[in-house]
């Protein structure tokens, strides 16, 4: 099953969506089969939608163990965000 | 619709015939519910049983009540293609017969929904929905026969074991009168060879109709199977006669 049925990740773009989000996984033997089950799956047949499915095996997920290191903003080094810069008048979309 | 008596019953006999394919062949599907190879395979096939089933609510609408009409006809009053009261057999099988009838009717929809006939609406629909099942069935045909060496045989096997059924698909149907049909058979055929070379699979040769009564199911005269579908699918109705649900 595994090796002739691999699991795909499934991003599905909605009609008036901006971008593709993950909307689950599946199974299917090849690319084109994967197309077809996850729009059964995930889109119901809409019209005008933009689906993607990637093998699961082409991610490569960032390690929760290393969440610290990877993740953690160095608060102590404020000039990395930008928060020191007065607003001029008048401009208000800021 | 032509107002006329001839022609009211003529749109009534194409609606039967178009109705009882979807009808029928929607409830083999069905049967599939739990038993597909896989959980994708499940929903693609409940998809399609769901499409057609629409289908025949719509077609056999035209006719009467669709209740009446599904759950209490006897077997000899049912038009359906024999082709798609033939029993779902291996997941081949039921690949074959979706190949053979989902091609023809994406096909013949296609052409009524560029008519003006009473049909039009309801193809002008329902061509979307039979492209993709035309789409699935070519998709596992070619998987099949480009698959393993068991995989192809059945398919193989399939394909020739309903060969015969196929026949029935190009008689005129009474009240589609401006269908070329064959033309029609004509891009059957042309497709179909198509698919079935690509999947290095053969298209069987002999007969496509012949002694064995195949090509009687418009007129009423099915195949032995179909009788215990039937009794399948109306027993609860019959049970229960008038209730509402």
């Amino acid at each position: 099953m595994t090796q002739n049925w691999p699991l795909w990740e499934v991003f599905v773009r909605s009609r008036r969506g901006l971008s593709h989000t993950h909307a689950g996984s599946l199974h299917a033997p090849d690319a084109e089969m994967a197309l077809r089950n996850a729009r059964d799956l995930y889109t119901r047949r809409n019209e005008g939608i933009s689906i993607w499915v990637v093998p699961s095996t082409a991610v490569t997920a960032s390690s929760p163990d290393e969440r610290d290191p990877f993740f953690a903003p160095s608060a102590d080094k404020p000039y990395r965000h930008p928060t020191f810069y007065d607003i001029p008048e008048g401009v208000s979309h800021l | 619709m032509t107002g006329t008596d001839t022609g009211a019953a003529t749109v009534t006999a194409a609606a039967l015939a178009l109705g009882d394919d979807a009808l029928i062949l929607s409830h083999r599907l069905g049967e599939w519910a739990g038993h597909a190879p896989v959980l994708e395979e499940e929903v693609a096939l409940a998809n399609i049983a769901l499409d057609l089933l629409g289908q025949a609510r719509i077609l056999l609408s035209m006719v009467g009540d669709e209740d009446e009409l599904a759950f209490l006809r006897e077997e000899r009053s049912f038009r359906n293609l024999q082709l798609v009261e033939q029993p779902n057999g291996d997941f081949a099988h039921t690949i074959a017969r979706q190949l053979y009838f989902s091609v023809h009717q994406h096909e013949l929809y296609a052409e009524l929904a560029r008519g003006e006939g009473p049909f039009a609406p309801l193809a002008a629909k329902a061509v979307k929905e039979t492209a993709y099942h035309r789409d699935h069935a070519e998709q596992w045909t070619l998987r099949l026969g480009d698959g393993t060496e068991e995989s192809r045989a059945r398919m193989q096997a399939a394909l020739q074991a309903l060969w015969k059924f196929t026949g029935e698909l190009f008689q005129p149907v009474e009240g589609l009168g401006g269908v070329d049909w064959a033309a029609l058979e004509e891009r059957w055929l042309a497709a179909l060879t198509d698919v079935v070379e690509r999947a290095g699979l053969t298209l069987p040769e002999g007969p496509r109709t012949g002694a064995w009564a195949a090509g009687a199911g418009r007129q009423g005269l099915h195949t032995e199977s179909f009788g215990r579908m039937l009794a399948e699918m109306q027993h609860l109705h019959r049970s229960h006669p008038g209730a509402s649900w």
